[in-house]
C-alpha cells in the first residue's frame, strides 16, 4: 500500500520552474532514495511535502488523504516529520527538551495544568520523560541528555533532529541529507541506525543524499531530479545504472 | 486657504522627516539593523549648532558645518565601538538593544552637560517669509529653505548611489554582504561610510528641525528619530526614494490632524499609520520582499 | 534526567525563597524602625518594577520577541483598576477593601490581557525589529488615548468623551471618574508592601511553572527555531500569542499595584511612556534575557541602587545604566567576546580539574 503518492507537483519561483511535474509513490515500509545533482530540486520538493512552501499544481496524497497545499503544523499532525539539511535544532534547550517538544502533541495537559502543578502534569511528564529517554537511547544520545543541544557535536546533533522529527509519532519520515558532514564511520553508523528505526518504528523513510554509498546501501528505490523534473525512477540498483543519471552526473558535477 | 499652509507646513515637516528617514533606511538597507539612536544624531546636531551660534556667537554656517561634522564623526564611531561588534551575533535583538543603550547615552550625556531646561534655538535661516495670493498665505524662509535642503540632498543621494562608484558599491552590500566582498568591495568601510552619511543628514535635519521648532532637550531627536523611522517603514525601508515619499507623507498627516482632528492624537494618529502599513504592507509602500531560506 | 528535574525545581525553590527572604528582612527592618521613610515609600514600586521586569522577561527571553509598549499594558491594568476601585468606592462603598482590591487585581490583569491579545493578534506575525516599533507605536498610542479620554459614571449611566469634560454633560463634576490629562485622583490606597511581595511571587510562579511545562517548552522552541517548532508540529501563532498576552496580563498586575499606591494617576512619558517600557528592557537585558530570577535581581538593584547613592552619583544614574547596557550587550553577545571568554574559561578550568561540568540554563 503506498503511503505517499504525488502526482503532478510543480512549483516557480519568479519565472523559474523549480520543481516541474514531479511524482513518486512510496511503499509502506519503504526506504526511497532522492538523489540529485545540486540545485535539482530535492529540498524544495521535501519543502513541497512539508507545507513551506504552496504548490502552483500537484496532489499530495498521505495514506489516502489529501494533504496539498495545508500548513506545516497541520502536515505534521497528518503525519509527515522532516530533519533540515542545514540543522535547526532548539538550541538553548537541553537534548531531553528538544525531544519532548517533539512529543508536544502526544502527550498533552493544558496551560492551567501546568501552571497549577496538578497532578496530571507531573504523571504526563513522567510519561514524556520516559518515552524521550527511549528515543534517546536508541539514538545513543542518552548520556547528553541534560546537555544544550548546541553543544552537541555536529554528528549527534544530527542524530538528535531524527530523534525530534521520531518523537512527534509520524508515518512518514523525511531525511534532508543525513549524512552531509559526517566521515565515513559516523556515515556507516548512520546506515545502521536507518535501518534500526525503519524496522524498530516501523517507519516509511524518504531521504535526499548525496553520499552513493550510503544512498546504494540503504534506498531500495530511487528518484533521480534533475533541473526540476524527475529523469528517473525505479529499483536501485537499475537506476544507478541508467545512462541518464550517469550523464546527468559526470555532466553536471 | 488655510488647507494650503497647512499642507506647505506638512512637507516643511515631512522633508525633516525625510532626510531622518534616509539615515534610517539606508543603514537599514545595509546593515539590516534599526538604529535607534539615529534620532538622537539629531539631538547632538542641534546642540552643537545651538552652542557654535548662540553660546560661542559664530555664524550660522560654521555652526551648520561643525554639526554635520560633529554628528559624522560621532555615526562612526558610533557604528565601530557599538555595532560592528555584533554584526555577527547569534541574535538580531543583541544589536537592537546595543542601539536603544547608545540612545541612551547620548540623551543622558546632553543631559549632564546642557541640563534639562529647553535652551531656545535661533533660527540659522534669516530669510524673510514669502507672502502667496495676496498675502492670505504666509510661507516662512525656514520653510522654503527646508523643503528646498531636502529635495537638493535627495536628487545629490540619488545621483551618489546610482552614478558613482562608492554608491554602487554601498547597493552591493546591501544585496549580498558576502559577494560583495568577493568582488573586492570593502564592506566594513562601506558600511562605516553609510552611517556618515546617515549621521551627517541627521545633523542638517537637527539644524532645520530646530529652527522651525527652537526648543531644545536632549530629548528633541527621540519622538522625531521614531516617527521618521516610521516615515521609512511606510516608504518601504531599504528604498531612498520611499524614505523620501514616506516623509513628506508622514509629515503631512501629522499636520493635517493636528489641524483638523486633534492636536494631542497627532502622534497617536501617525503611529497608527504605522500599523496599519505593516499590517497590510509589510515591506512599505516601494519595499521589496524577503523570504527566509528553508 | 532526574537531575535536570531536580535542578530546575531547586533553581525556582532558590528564586521564591529570595523573595520571602527579603519580605522577612524587611519587615523585621520595619517593626524594628531601622528603615528610612525614602525605603519605605521604595517597597511597592519595587514590587512594581520586579514584576515588569519578569513579565516582559516573558516575552524577550523566553518568546524571543523584542517588546517596547510594555508600560502601554501597564498603563491599561493601571487606569482599568483604579477606574473600578473608584467606582466601587463610590457607589459599593460598603463593599470590603480587601476584596475590592482583589477584583481589581482581576479587572487590571484581564483588561491588558485582552488588549495583548487584541494587539498581538495582527503584530505577533511581524518579526524583530518591525515588531519592535510596532509595539512601541502601541504603547504611544494607549498612553495618547488615556490622555485625551473623559469618563464619568453617575445615575444616568456611563458618559464618554474624547473631547474635554464639558462634554461629558455631567451635573455632579465629582463623578467625572478619568478625567484626560489630569488622570484620576483618589483612587483608594490599598497596595502595601504585603500584596506586593504576594502579587511578585504570584508573578513569579505563573511564569517559572509555565516556562517549565509543555508550553514553556513550545514557546522556548519558537524562540530558538520557528521553522523547526513547525515542523514538529508546534501551533506558532497560538503560543506566541500566549506567551504575549500573559506577559502582557502580568504587566497589567504591576499597573494594578501602580495605581492603588498613589492618590494621582496620570499617563506621562515618563511612567507609561516609551522610556519606561526600554527601562524595563534593560532590567531585563542585565538580568539576562531568559533568566527569570536575574531579571528580578536586575530591577530591584537597579532601583534601589541610585536611591541609595542618591547625590554621589544621582546625576550619572541614567549614563551609567547606559554604558552598562552596552557594554554588557557587548560582552554577552559580540561574538569575540564570546570566543575570548569561552577560551578563558576553558583555560580556568583546565587549570582546576579536568573534569568539564555541563551548562545549565537557569
Amino acid at each position: 500500500m503506498a503511503i505517499l503518492e504525488v502526482q503532478n507537483l510543480s512549483i516557480s519561483f519568479g519565472g523559474l520552474r523549480a520543481v516541474d511535474d514531479f511524482h513518486v509513490t512510496v511503499e509502506k515500509g519503504a526506504l526511497y532514495g532522492l538523489i540529485g545533482p545540486n540545485g535539482a530540486g530535492k529540498t524544495t520538493v521535501f519543502n513541497l511535502l512539508t507545507g513551506v512552501y504552496k504548490p502552483d499544481e500537484g496532489i499530495i496524497t498521505l495514506d489516502g488523504k489529501d494533504i496539498t497545499g495545508r500548513k506545516t503544523i497541520e502536515i505534521n499532525h497528518a503525519g509527515i516529520a522532516r530533519t533540515f539539511q542545514n540543522i535547526r535544532l532548539f538550541k538553548e534547550l537541553t537534548v531531553l527538551d528538544n525531544v519532548k517538544v517533539g512529543l508536544h502533541n502526544q502527550n498533552s495537559y493544558g496551560t492551567l495544568t501546568g501552571i497549577l502543578r496538578l497532578p496530571k502534569y507531573f504523571r504526563v511528564e513522567k510519561q514524556m520523560n520516559e518515552k524521550a529517554a527511549e528515543l534517546l537511547k536508541v539514538f545513543d544520545l542518552d548520556q547528553e541528555a541534560s546537555m544544550l543541544a548546541a553543544n552537541l557535536p555536529y554528528g549527534k546533533q544530527r542524530k538528535l533532529e531524527i530523534a525530534r522529527a521520531l518523537a512527534t509519532n509520524p508515518k512518514l519520515l523525511l531525511l534532508d541529507e543525513p549524512a552531509a558532514g559526517m566521515n565515513p564511520n559516523e556515515t556507516q553508523e548512520l546506515m545502521d541506525t536507518i535501518h534500526f528505526v525503519r524496522e524498530h518504528f516501523d517507519m516509511t523513510i524518504l531521504l535526499i543524499e548525496h553520499d552513493m554509498k550510503l544512498v546504494s546501501g540503504i534506498c531500495e528505490e530511487l528518484t533521480v531530479l534533475n533541473f526540476g523534473r524527475v529523469l528517473c525512477q525505479g529499483k536501485t540498483a537499475d537506476v544507478l545504472n541508467n545512462p541518464d543519471v550517469i550523464k546527468a552526473y559526470l555532466g553536471s558535477e | 486657504m488655510s488647507f494650503i499652509t497647512y499642507l506647505i507646513n506638512g512637507i516643511s515637516l515631512g522633508s525633516v522627516y525625510a532626510l531622518i528617514a534616509l539615515g534610517y533606511t539606508m543603514v537599514y538597507g545595509i546593515a539590516k539593523m534599526l538604529n535607534f539612536a539615529h534620532g538622537d544624531v539629531i539631538m547632538v546636531g542641534g546642540f552643537t549648532c545651538y552652542t557654535v551660534c548662540s553660546t560661542m556667537g559664530m555664524h550660522p554656517v560654521v555652526g551648520v558645518l561643525l554639526s554635520v561634522v560633529v554628528c559624522t564623526l560621532l555615526g562612526i564611531v558610533i557604528e565601530r565601538v557599538a555595532y560592528k561588534p555584533l554584526r555577527m551575533a547569534s541574535s538580531p535583538l543583541a544589536v537592537l538593544i546595543t542601539a536603544i543603550g547608545v540612545s541612551y547615552l547620548l540623551q543622558n550625556l546632553a543631559l549632564l552637560i546642557f541640563g534639562a531646561n529647553a535652551k531656545s534655538f535661533t533660527s540659522v535661516v534669516n530669510m524673510k517669509s514669502l507672502k502667496l495670493a495676496d498675502g492670505q498665505i504666509t510661507v516662512s524662509g525656514v520653510t522654503i529653505v527646508t523643503i528646498v535642503t531636502c529635495i537638493v540632498i535627495m536628487a545629490a543621494l540619488m545621483f551618489f548611489i546610482n552614478k558613482t562608484k562608492l554608491g554602487q558599491a554601498m547597493l552591493a552590500v546591501s544585496e549580498d554582504k558576502g559577494a560583495a566582498q568577493l568582488m573586492g568591495i570593502n564592506v566594513n568601510a562601506t558600511i562605516c561610510l553609510t552611517f556618515a552619511i546617515g549621521s551627517a543628514l541627521a545633523a542638517i535635519a537637527g539644524v532645520l528641525l530646530c529652527s522651525a521648532y527652537p526648543s531644545l532637550t536632549p530629548y528633541t531627536g527621540s519622538m522625531p528619530g521614531i516617527k521618521a523611522f516610521v516615515a521609512a517603514v511606510f516608504g518601504g525601508i531599504g528604498s531612498v526614494p520611499g524614505a523620501f515619499i514616506g516623509g513628506i507623507l508622514l509629515g503631512v498627516i501629522q499636520i493635517f490632524s493636528q489641524a483638523y482632528i486633534s492636536s494631542q492624537m497627532a502622534d497617536a494618529i501617525v503611529f497608527a499609520v504605522l500599523i496599519v502599513v505593516l499590517l497590510v504592507k509589510p515591506t512599505g509602500l516601494l519595499g521589496k520582499n524577503i523570504q527566509e531560506k528553508v | 534526567m532526574k537531575k535536570t528535574m531536580s535542578k530546575t525545581l531547586r533553581s525556582n525553590i532558590i528564586t521564591i525563597g529570595l523573595v520571602v527572604a527579603v519580605f522577612v528582612i524587611v519587615q523585621i527592618l520595619i517593626g524594628t524602625g531601622n528603615i528610612s521613610s525614602l525605603m519605605k515609600g521604595l517597597l511597592v514600586p519595587l514590587c512594581v518594577y520586579a514584576i515588569l521586569a519578569v513579565s516582559l522577561n516573558l516575552t524577550v527571553g523566553i518568546l524571543g520577541e523584542l517588546s517596547l509598549g510594555h508600560a502601554g499594558f501597564m498603563c491599561i491594568g493601571a487606569f482599568s483598576s483604579a477606574f473600578f476601585s473608584k467606582c466601587m468606592k463610590m457607589f459599593l462603598p460598603g463593599m470590603p477593601a480587601g476584596l475590592r482590591f482583589f477584583l481589581a487585581i482581576l479587572v487590571g490583569a484581564a483588561f491588558a490581557g485582552l488588549l495583548g491579545i487584541l494587539i498581538g493578534i495582527p503584530v505577533l506575525r511581524l518579526k524583530g525589529d518591525y515588531l519592535a516599533i510596532v509595539t512601541l507605536a502601541f504603547g504611544e498610542i494607549i498612553k495618547n488615548i488615556i490622555n485625551i479620554l473623559y469618563l464619568g459614571v453617575d445615575e444616568a449611566g456611563v458618559h464618554f468623551s474624547l473631547k474635554s469634560s464639558m462634554d461629558l454633560h455631567m451635573e455632579d463634576s465629582d463623578k467625572i471618574i478619568i478625567n484626560g490629562a489630569m488622570g484620576i485622583t483618589g483612587t483608594p490606597g490599598d497596595s502595601n508592601f504585603t500584596i506586593g511581595i504576594v502579587l511578585l511571587l504570584i508573578t513569579l510562579i505563573i511564569v517559572l511553572n509555565l516556562i517549565h511545562s509543555r508550553d514553556g517548552r513550545a514557546i522556548m522552541s519558537i524562540r530558538d527555531n520557528t521553522i523547526a517548532a513547525e515542523s514538529v508540529g508546534i501551533p506558532v501563532t497560538r503560543y506566541k500569542l500566549m506567551a504575549f498576552s500573559i506577559s502582557a496580563a502580568l504587566a497589567g498586575v504591576a499597573g494594578v499595584l501602580y495605581a492603588h499606591n498613589l492618590s494621582t494617576l496620570t499617563a506621562t512619558p515618563k511612567n507609561f511612556g516609551y522610556n519606561m517600557s526600554i527601562m524595563i528592557l534593560v532590567f531585563v537585558v542585565l538580568g539576562g534575557m531568559g533568566n527569570i530570577r536575574g531579571s528580578m535581581i536586575a530591577a530591584v538593584v537597579l532601583t534601589l541602587l541610585p536611591e541609595l547613592l542618591r547625590g554621589v552619583v544621582s546625576d550619572y544614574r541614567m549614563l551609567i545604566y547606559a554604558i552598562i547596557l552596552i557594554v554588557m550587550m557587548l560582552f554577552n553577545w559580540a561574538p569575540k567576546c564570546i570566543e575570548w571568554r569561552e577560551k578563558t574559561v576553558a583555560m580556568i578550568r583546565g587549570k582546576l580539574s579536568p573534569k568539564s561540568a555541563a551548562k545549565e540554563g537557569e
